[in-house]
């Protein structure tokens, strides 16, 4: 029998607001343990929640990014259980009126458009660190991310393979970073990803009985963990096995997922409603105000790359993959650079430099109008690609305009015709061989010969003009 | 002389400080010197805060003899119940699972009274987390009626209305979540407000219930209990639930007639289970109102006999997730025993919680867990629904609901704690104010036969409180009797 | 014959992290079993077309600013902690993963 892997995901995001989501503490992640709490974040006796305004807004700019329904009344309700990594024991999250629900997303896999349903994003707060590293027989509790800002977003169950999951985790988490709602940081745990797992027999409606895999760090985590589970779930089944629904971890180093254990009674949450805080009333103009100030999304602004700038679908890819490229980018062409040059400077020499200087392109002192300049002084016979090439670090590492570097390095190209005609001649008369060949009709000794010609000006000749001299001089003798 | 100043009220005492009659710190000492002298008997303080109250004193004499106005309850000595959070003494519910706790912040309440003038005297006894109305769930101590020493002060707020009665403080705050501040005032003879749900921040107030409690005042007559609403009131930036509406100057209502009053007497709480006594107090209560020009009326409170379910469903629901952060892990109580963290919950919780508490918390736990939601939680949401329902449409034909606050008055030590329905039961005339946030107030309307006082309770319009104090202050001046004071104190 | 058995009783206790003797458990038993017995009157409303009421007060759209505050001094965070060690509260080790 063939089976089939269904996958719903559940994404925690922690939303990138300044303070935490219920009190004024700040929401830093590198800071000494318990330096960021307060009687409300500690849940001392008779502190008292308030929301944060920002944590509402972000999280209706994702709901909207989403293309969720915003609820026009949602409120915050307890979420009851026992566990260190709480200060109150009970956590303050959403449960049947989340702020958004209903929506979908749509992501590119290997070039095809997938849709996957969103089932509903909701408000919660983020819980302590435990840290297993004290003595032995205890373990110390840092409250610092207790309170932070956290939306969790739910997924149907419409995912059909690993490699789908994870085309979607990527779309997702670049929509994240375009809204700019998160850091998306997945080693600090600013995004955290928990699939759904079940196998049926293909062409069975029904779905299976599934597991919920925890603990999985990485997006490529969560794409083994879904072929494991595949594989161990459809064994099982073969032998006639019955599953149970559980929550199973993932051990990264094994490479497995191992059962955890849970009481059943743990799964009683008592959820009722939070009598702390008042309810969530989004009205349609604050919607449209959230709706107006989102940025073009992703897919959107790939499309509209490919089509506005006649590019490949590729390298649109390749540029709108984050927002700041995708600015820099316009930016550079609004700067007078065409279009497929900026693309390739961009996604060739400059982002090997990005790379190796482990920078971003936020950051980076070359400007996009320098980097349009240049490309200026390439197109109008100033410079060669090549001095472009030679300058291009220089201008990374100072921030200084082109112009100025070409000036200073007298690098200017020789397009002198007399000029470069007496260096060729000489190389000519340096190099018969390759004379002979061409005569010969050999016609790639010419490259050698045009390589010469560059090295000799040090890379300063225009290439245009050698390829023009060599043409004459080659056929006139 | 001291005996006399401690008697006196707080507007009394805010002109005697004025004109240089006394001084804060000579007010301060009598008060300090009273409750030595007979707190061994009444057991309403907790802790005292002798040097800080001095401390405090001592500036404000200086303030006043600068001539700086130091704020409307300047010098007032001002006991506080154990469950709000100061950074001053220690803060414990009068639980075990609490006791030493040092609040790193004070209560928003609290502050007020500070920032008003007010001397801190110390922390007042209550019934454990405010779960209870005779202050015998202490864990800490008895607390005794100041009217008759065999007989339970009230509760929860046992301590501030036994401080009170006892002349002990003279105002004290406590907190109402189904008649914890007007039980025992009405037990012991004094003025006890619960102020519309959200009038006063409940930030730092330990919660019970959170959509129930309510912070106010308990004072020796209506005057004091429009002074200190004055100071207690407004939004607060920390409290979500607090109204962001103004404040007016409720002594403005003291005083003016009640001509344009319409008083309703709903006839559910005028049965039979009402004894004669208690009866006959509150209706020679509403002749006098009526001698002053209110028109009476019967209304109609039909959810009433519902009350005391749906407040059981909702105050322990919301308590068992409120109690549950008393776990051993940032402050107090921790099992020593505790092995594994399983163990530090169980042992810190089985230990640190009194039985009614645990109690409690059973009934929440089982009203919320699994399957029971709909059938109790959500049904008690409901029916909360039609008790407001109710109270607005009797204000329709109303300005104000008169009744008694108790049905019987203070009764003897041990003798309702046996059997937890029978104690619920006793909450039935108080408990629907606060499923209806409605503001209330109770005033002792004389002595029924055991010599023990009487409560006359009336419940305002949400955000009235200013009619409220004008119908018990004519209430008040013109009952025709004094109460006189406590015989302890 | 009680609205709860001991059963219940346990599994309420057990996820109220409360330990009970075998006499406290009979006693709730019956306890809890009268006043849940007398709660059920509530059963005789009709409250089909009913709202249930979370708040008293006609509000909603109550926050904050994304401001940061000051958080506590060290000394204020562990001045109450049964157990700390350095920047840490300290409770007995956590063997798993899972909620208790």
């Amino acid at each position: 029998m063939e089976y089939e892997v269904v996958i719903g995901m559940e994404i925690h995001v922690e939303i990138d607001t300044k303070s935490k989501v219920f009190c004024g503490c700040k929401n830093e992640f590198h800071a000494p343990a318990n330096s960021h709490v307060c009687p409300v974040c500690l849940g001392m006796p008779g502190a008292l929640p308030v929301m944060n305004r920002e944590m509402v807004n972000k999280s209706v700019a994702v709901g909207l990014a989403l293309n969720c329904e915003i609820s026009r009344w949602s409120k915050m309700d307890r979420k009851n259980y026992f566990y260190p990594d709480q200060s109150k024991n009970y956590q303050i999250s959403q449960f049947d009126l989340p702020l958004c629900h209903d929506g979908s997303c749509e992501f590119e896999v290997n070039g095809e458009i997938n849709k996957i349903g969103i089932t509903r994003a909701h408000l919660e707060e983020d819980t302590a660190r435990n840290d297993h590293t004290q003595g032995i027989g205890e373990s110390g509790i840092d409250f610092n991310r207790c309170g932070v800002s956290l939306l969790e977003i739910v997924t149907e169950p419409d995912l059909r393979s690993a490699e789908q999951t994870y085309a979607f985790l990527n779309h997702l988490k670049q929509t994240l970073l375009y809204l700019g709602v998160s850091d998306c940081n997945m080693e600090e745990g600013s995004l955290r990803a928990e699939p759904n797992i079940s196998v049926r027999p293909v062409g069975q409606k029904e779905f299976g009985i599934k597991s919920e895999v925890k603990n999985v760090a990485s997006f490529s985590g969560v794409q083994k963990a879904i072929e494991y589970e595949f594989k161990r779930q459809v064994k099982a089944l073969k032998k006639g096995e019955t599953l149970i629904q559980e929550t199973r971890g993932w051990d990264a180093d094994q490479g497995i997922t191992v059962p955890q254990r849970t009481k059943e009674s743990a799964h009683d949450y008592r959820y009722f409603p939070e009598p702390d805080l008042i309810p969530i009333a989004v009205d349609e103009a604050w919607e449209q105000e959230i709706r107006e100030s989102l940025p073009e999304l992703p897919l959107a602004r790939k499309h509209r790359t490919t089509e506005q700038y006649s590019l490949s679908d590729y390298d649109a890819g390749v540029l709108t993959a984050s927002r700041e490229m995708a600015d820099y980018f316009e930016a550079c062409v609004a700067a007078g650079a065409p279009a497929k040059l900026a693309t390739n400077w961009i996604t060739g020499d400059l982002q090997a430099l990005i790379s190796d200087a482990k920078a971003d392109i936020t950051n980076i002192k070359i400007t996009p109008e320098q980097l349009a300049a240049m490309i200026g002084l390439i197109e109008d016979g100033t410079i060669s690609g090549k001095i472009a090439k030679d300058i291009l670090p220089d201008m990374f590492e100072s921030g200084k305009e082109p112009k100025v570097i070409v000036e200073e390095n007298g690098l200017v190209q020789i397009s002198d015709l007399s000029e470069l005609e007496g260096i060729i001649r000489e190389i000519l008369t340096q190099h018969p061989g390759p004379v002979e060949d061409f005569r010969s009709g050999k016609m790639q000794a010419k490259g050698f010969l045009v390589g010469q010609s560059m090295k000799a000006t040090k890379g300063k000749a225009n290439p245009k003009v050698v390829n023009q001299i060599l043409d004459q001089l080659l056929n006139e003798e | 002389m001291s005996q006399e100043i401690i008697q006196k009220t707080a507007h009394e005492l805010h002109d005697d400080l004025r004109s240089g009659a006394t001084t804060a710190t000579a007010l301060a000492e009598a008060q300090l010197a009273h409750i030595d002298g007979h707190d061994d008997k009444v057991k309403a303080y907790l802790e005292t805060w002798n040097d800080e109250a001095l401390a405090q004193a001592a500036a404000i004499d200086d303030a006043l003899s600068k001539g700086n106005d130091p704020g409307l309850l300047a010098g007032i000595p001002i006991g506080l119940k154990d469950n709000l959070v100061t950074t001053t003494g220690t803060t414990g519910c009068s639980s075990q699972i609490l006791k030493g706790f040092e609040s790193p912040y004070t209560a928003t309440a609290v502050q007020k009274l500070y920032d008003a003038g007010g001397v801190m005297m110390g922390k007042l006894n209550m019934d454990e987390f405010a779960m209870g109305s005779s202050t015998e769930n202490s864990s800490m101590q008895k607390t005794a009626n100041p009217w008759n020493l065999n007989c339970v002060p009230g509760g929860s707020s046992g301590g501030s209305a036994a401080s009170v009665a006892a002349n002990e403080a003279v105002i004290s705050i406590g907190s109402d979540t189904g008649g914890s501040i007007r039980q025992p005032a009405a037990f012991c003879g004094c003025v006890g407000l619960k102020p519309t749900y959200g009038r006063v921040s409940r930030y730092g107030l330990i919660a019970f219930a959170s959509s129930l409690d309510q912070i106010g005042p308990l004072t020796k007559d209506v005057e004091d209990s429009a002074w200190a609403l004055n100071v207690l009131s407004g939004k607060d930036p920390h409290d979500a639930t607090s109204a962001d509406l103004p404040v007016p100057d409720y002594r403005e209502a003291l005083g003016k007639d009640i001509n344009d009053i319409t008083i309703g007497l709903p006839k559910e709480y005028f049965t039979d289970s009402l004894g004669d006594d208690m009866r006959q107090k509150i209706e020679t209560a509403v002749d006098v109102l009526k001698a002053q020009g209110a028109k009476v009326v019967e209304v109609e409170l039909p959810h009433t006999n519902h009350g005391i379910a749906v407040y059981y469903i909702l105050a322990t629901a919301e308590a068992s997730a409120n109690l549950a952060r008393f776990d051993g892990v940032r402050y107090g109580f921790r099992h020593p025993d505790a092995k594994d963290v399983k163990e530090m919950y169980t042992m810190t919780k089985s230990e640190g919680f009194g039985p009614e508490v645990q109690r409690r918390i059973m009934l929440g736990t089982y009203v919320l867990s699994s399957g029971y939601y709909d059938a109790y939680y959500k049904k008690a949401q409901k029916v909360r629904a039609l008790i407001r329902r109710d109270f607005d449409q009797a204000f329709e034909k109303c300005d104000i609901i008169a009744t008694p606050t108790t049905p019987a008055s203070a009764f003897e030590f041990g003798a309702k704690s046996q059997d937890p329905l029978e104690m619920y039961l006793n909450d039935i005339y108080t408990t629907t104010a606060n499923l209806a946030g409605v503001p209330a107030i109770s005033l002792p309307c004389g002595l029924t036969e055991q010599q023990l006082p009487a409560g006359l309770q009336l419940i305002g319009k949400p955000f009235a409180e200013a009619d409220l104090f004008r119908v018990s202050h004519a209430y008040e001046q013109n009952r025709g009797f004094d109460m006189g004071h406590a015989p302890i104190a | 014959m009680s609205k709860i058995t001991t059963e219940d009783v346990e599994y309420v206790a057990g996820l109220a992290q409360l330990i009970l003797d075998d006499d406290s458990k009979e006693r709730l038993v019956h306890e809890m079993g009268d006043i849940l017995n007398y709660m059920d009157a509530l059963n005789e409303l009709d409250t089909e077309d009913i709202e249930p009421m979370m708040h008293v007060l006609d509000l909603a759209n109550v926050y904050r600013e994304d401001e940061v505050k000051k958080s506590l001094s060290k000394e204020d965070v562990f001045k109450n902690a049964p157990k700390s060690e350095g920047d840490y509260f300290l409770v007995p080790r956590i063997l798993d993963n899972t909620e208790s």
